[in-house]
């Protein structure tokens, strides 16, 4: 066993066995393990952000139903108001309808009972007439007494 | 030893010396000095050499993954849980593909098998006199660094394997689907004996061609490293430096091909024909 410049040979082949691993081994295997991590540092990320939109997703899924909730609650009570305000439009109008059929029938009753005044009169002046007659025995002459007999008509 | 200079087949020799440790029939138990008192040890000797490399890189293979494993998050990888998972993945898909039925054994065995080889192939990349020399200085006069150019360290392992093969093939098959496999097949009962010839030596060809082909890469490689530094120093580099970056594939292969094969092993012994 000597030591001479085999060892010296030796570490040159080494050195430059190194080098080379150092420039076209070790930094393929360094860059699929880089990648390796960085997949699963992406994967666990996008894992993350996915969990975060649905909490975020979730979140306004509540926000929308609470304020459905509110909206169909606010149409509830406006249609209820509406429907209030309609029932009293209607019993405004039933009773104004009323009032006016009531006016209405009055005023015919009124008309009704003139009308059968007048055709009492009417009657009267003719009964009375015929009975002037009967107790004259002669015939009135209508023309003559005309303007005494519209006068008692009016008088009735 | 020291300092007399060596011809080339010392020097080759020299370097294919195992650190040993055994019982010398005349001297007794002792390290060996030389390679004809470490041959005249015989079986009984151990490469002390082989024991701590082996060792020492296998505990630093649990210590490594261990260390990742404690820490592991569920979050984003760093450098070494990075590394560890991508070794891990690969395994497991190597398992997946070829095993296909329900073991706890396998995959660690395989990702063991893998990542101790590998590193111990590793060892052929250091330049071959460094730590020899490092060792020399402190006394230790051989030291052969690289665990799988050791037949030993490499036909142990394959044995292992063997009687997992045995073992595995027993307790799924039983006993009786064991020995009709070894004696029924390929030409039925009345040929039992060519059968049993025939599957016996496919059955034992198993180990001995998983150790020896991880040996005789590594060993064949070895050997061209040290024959390249017999060269003159400043001419070393140029085949050294190609026959480095060739071996890195090498080292890498033979780790995969030790272990895909103890998995291709295992699961045939797992399958009923």
């Amino acid at each position: 066993m000597n030591i001479n410049l085999t060892l010296i040979g030796q570490a040159i082949a080494f050195f430059i066995f190194v080098v080379f691993c150092m420039k076209y081994v070790w930094p393929p295997v360094i860059q699929a393990l880089r990648e390796r991590e960085k997949k699963i540092a992406d994967g666990l990320q996008a894992a993350e952000r996915a969990a975060k939109d649905l909490q975020l997703a979730q979140e306004k899924a509540a926000e929308e139903l609470r304020e459905a909730k509110q909206q169909a609650a606010e149409i509830l009570e406006q249609a209820n108001k509406r429907s209030n305000q309609v029932i009293e439009e209607a019993k405004e109008t039933a009773r104004k309808e009323g009032e006016r059929l009531v006016a209405a029938a009055k005023a015919e009753i009124e008309q009704e009972t003139q009308r059968a005044k007048e055709a009492l009169r009417k009657e009267v002046a003719d009964l009375a007439l015929a009975g002037a007659e009967k107790i004259l025995e002669t015939s009135v002459d209508a023309k003559a007494h005309g303007e005494f007999l519209k006068k008692l008509a009016a008088q009735l | 030893m020291a300092s007399e200079n060596l011809t080339a087949s010392e020097y080759i020799r020299h370097h294919l010396q195992n650190l040993t440790y055994g019982k010398h029939p005349e001297l007794g138990w002792k390290f060996a000095e030389n390679h004809e008192e470490a041959s005249q040890m015989g079986f009984w000797a151990i490469h002390v050499d082989s024991m701590l490399w082996s060792i020492g890189l296998g505990v630093l293979f649990v210590w490594l993954f261990s260390k990742a494993a404690k820490r592991a998050t569920s979050g984003v990888p760093g450098g070494l849980q990075n590394f560890v998972e991508v070794m891990v993945e690969f395994v497991d898909n190597s398992v997946k593909e070829t095993f296909h039925g329900r073991s706890p054994v396998i995959a660690p065995l395989a990702l063991t098998i893998f990542c101790w080889v590998f590193l111990m192939n590793t060892m052929d990349l250091i330049p071959v006199d460094f730590l020899p020399y490092l060792f020399h200085a402190a006394g230790v006069t051989y030291m052969k660094v690289v665990p799988t150019t050791d037949v030993n360290v490499t036909l142990g392992m394959s044995i292992s394997v063997f009687f997992l093969i045995i073992y595995y093939s027993i307790k799924v098959k039983g006993v009786g689907g064991f020995v009709g496999e070894l004696t029924l097949q390929p030409f039925g009962k009345w040929m039992i004996p060519f059968n049993f010839l025939l599957e016996g030596v496919g059955l034992i060809a198993k180990p001995i061609s998983l150790a020896l082909r991880l040996f005789g890469n590594l060993y064949a490689g070895e050997l061209i490293f040290i024959l390249i530094a017999l060269l003159p120093f400043y001419a070393q580099w140029a085949l050294s430096v190609p026959w480095a970056i060739f071996h890195i594939l090498v080292i890498t292969l033979q780790a995969f091909i030790f272990m895909m094969l103890t998995i291709v092993y295992l699961s045939m012994a797992h399958e009923d024909h």
